[in-house]
């Protein structure tokens, strides 16, 4: 890293075990092609990313709700130069969609150019296995 | 609450500062701070350190302690301050709300970071995870350019702000650095060079984004009584504090065109100093991204929303403009070593305000002898504005 006399510090790997156990019905239904929200059973409010509890009313009773898949494109960045986790990754575009039921979601553009992508755009959001096998979403054309 | 003063202040030189660790870095704006304000490291009653990057991009888990003893303040009061790039905004918080509260009469707000100790995609990863992990990291691989992209991308479509405009930002800001001694970046670009530099995360490019830069600032903080007793010549005092946060989400923002945690910040500062921002004779906003400096334009009233741009076509943000903005190069020159902006900023506009040792040709003309520093941390994650007068 440096021209100046340095040390090396010991090397550690880090990899942390992330609870999904309060909002599993999403990661599974992203398996099964669906994009779930929750709604507040108590106060109406609707959550995505899913939430199992409501900070509004402070209630923990929650309804899982499958996302309309239709979203309009409120910004977009390619991102060209990537971390150290998404180097194996081609430059990919992400973007910030409204979907109908109100709430945003930020996910992976793919499908179009570039030069193709504008704001107000209409797109449709789909669940997704990546290649390396984690669950996610991603915006395609409609 | 009592008045509290800015009366010492120290700044080390911004840069790729391999020669020196963590406590080494802290020092060299510690020891400046203290011979400033006249008193020794045994004076300070309270010390609050600002630093992210703590155990990930340099090697220390406990850097306050470490510093502390190193710079001779164990025994102190002594917290770590984590407020993302606003860190030692926080810091500044504690400690002056240390001495207003009358529990302390010298307190002390110090930022450190090392950035350098990692290579490039390690120190994007990291700072890339500093939003919401699991939710815009984990899978989509944000970084924190890509985070003002999109607020770009939302300004432009919105305002029709260009490529151009974000360019003038970043000329202007190397323009100051190359007369800052203490700047990472004293070189002077043009438009051009930054419309060809290369694409980081579009539209932003490299000369549009703040180098990842090591450095550290101090600022000490006494009460009025304190002030009389040590026979401070120009205590600068603190006129505003204004603080608020916003989603960790981007997606639970309501739009992209500004940060609706700037905003709020600014109004609790100005309505605790009593001003409005026409009496603001300088500023420090918080640049990490050329965009940054536009939407902090509007979001702290020197303009209408969207009109940030025609603000920097009119050079109205330079030296005998409305507000000159940065004159230390800013965040895109200087440099952003994460954890000391705050108090960085701070130094500058102690330094402004009294009128010494701020080299030709950077020096503000002073009508009000009031300046702000606004620090945002992540992406309107954390703000801080504030605000001191002479
Ligand atoms: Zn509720």
């Amino acid at each position: 890293m440096s021209s100046m006399p340095t040390i090396k510090s010991r090397e550690i790997k880090i990899v942390q075990d992330i609870p999904i156990s309060k909002t599993l019905k999403f990661w599974e239904g992203l398996k099964e092609g669906k994009v779930y929200a929750t709604k507040c059973k108590k106060c109406g409010k609707v959550y995505f990313p899913p939430s199992a509890d409501c900070p509004e009313c402070l209630s923990s009773e929650m309804d899982w709700i499958e996302l309309s898949s239709e979203a309009e494109i409120e910004t977009f960045t390619h991102v060209v130069v990537r971390p150290t986790t998404f180097q194996q990754y081609k430059p990919y575009t992400v973007a910030i969609g409204k979907l109908k039921e109100g709430v945003r979601v930020l996910a992976w553009l793919t499908g179009f150019k570039l030069s193709q992508i504008s704001v107000g755009m209409k797109v449709k959001l789909v669940a997704k296995i990546s290649p390396e096998g984690y669950a996610t979403y991603e915006f395609v054309p409609p | 609450m009592r008045k509290v003063a800015v009366i010492g202040v120290g700044n080390s030189k911004f840069g790729n500062r391999s020669d020196v660790n963590v406590a080494e870095l802290a020092f060299e704006a510690v020891k400046p701070s203290l011979e400033d304000a006249g008193i020794s490291a045994k004076n300070v009653e309270f010390v609050a350190i600002g630093t992210a990057g703590a155990g990930a991009w340099y090697e220390e888990l406990l850097p306050a302690v470490v510093a502390a003893e190193y710079c001779g303040l164990t025994k102190a009061g002594l917290m770590r301050c984590e407020a993302a790039c606003a860190s030692s905004s926080a810091a500044f918080q504690a400690a002056y709300s240390t001495i207003a509260s009358g529990q302390a009469d010298i307190a002390m707000a110090l930022g450190v970071e090392k950035m350098r100790e990692i290579d490039t995609p390690t120190a994007m990863e990291w700072i890339g995870r500093a939003g919401y992990y699991l939710w815009e990291f984990h899978n989509f691989g944000l970084t924190f350019p890509a985070y003002y992209a999109l607020h770009a991308t939302a300004h432009m479509a919105k305002f029709g702000t260009t490529e151009e405009d974000l360019a003038l930002v970043a000329v202007k800001n190397h323009k100051y650095g190359s007369m800052n001694p203490i700047a990472h970046l004293q070189n002077r670009i043009t438009v051009d060079d930054v419309l060809s530099s290369m694409v980081i995360a579009s539209p932003l490019k490299l000369f549009d984004c703040c180098p990842m830069t090591d450095g550290s600032a101090a600022v000490i903080l006494a009460s009025e009584e304190k002030v009389k007793e040590l026979g401070i010549d120009t205590p600068v005092w603190v006129a505003g504090i204004g603080y608020s946060s916003g989603t960790a989400n981007l997606s639970k923002r309501l739009d992209y065109v500004g940060l609706e945690a700037s905003v709020q910040a600014a109004q609790m500062a100005y309505k605790m100093a009593g001003i409005a921002p026409s009496q603001v004779d300088f500023a420090e906003f918080h640049d990490c991204f050329t965009i940054a400096e536009i939407m902090a334009y509007e979001d702290l009233g020197f303009c209408p929303k969207g009109e940030g741009a025609k603000l920097i076509r009119e050079g109205q943000t330079e030296i005998g403009g409305k507000i000159p903005v940065n004159m230390d190069g800013g965040l895109k020159a200087k440099g952003h070593p994460i954890g000391t902006t705050g108090c960085s900023m701070i130094y500058e506009v102690t330094k402004q305000l009294r009128e010494e040792a701020v080299e030709r040709g950077r020096q503000v003309p002073l009508k009000n002898y009031i300046g702000l520093a606004h620090n945002v941390g992540g992406t309107g994650h954390y703000c801080y504005v504030t605000i001191l007068r002479r």
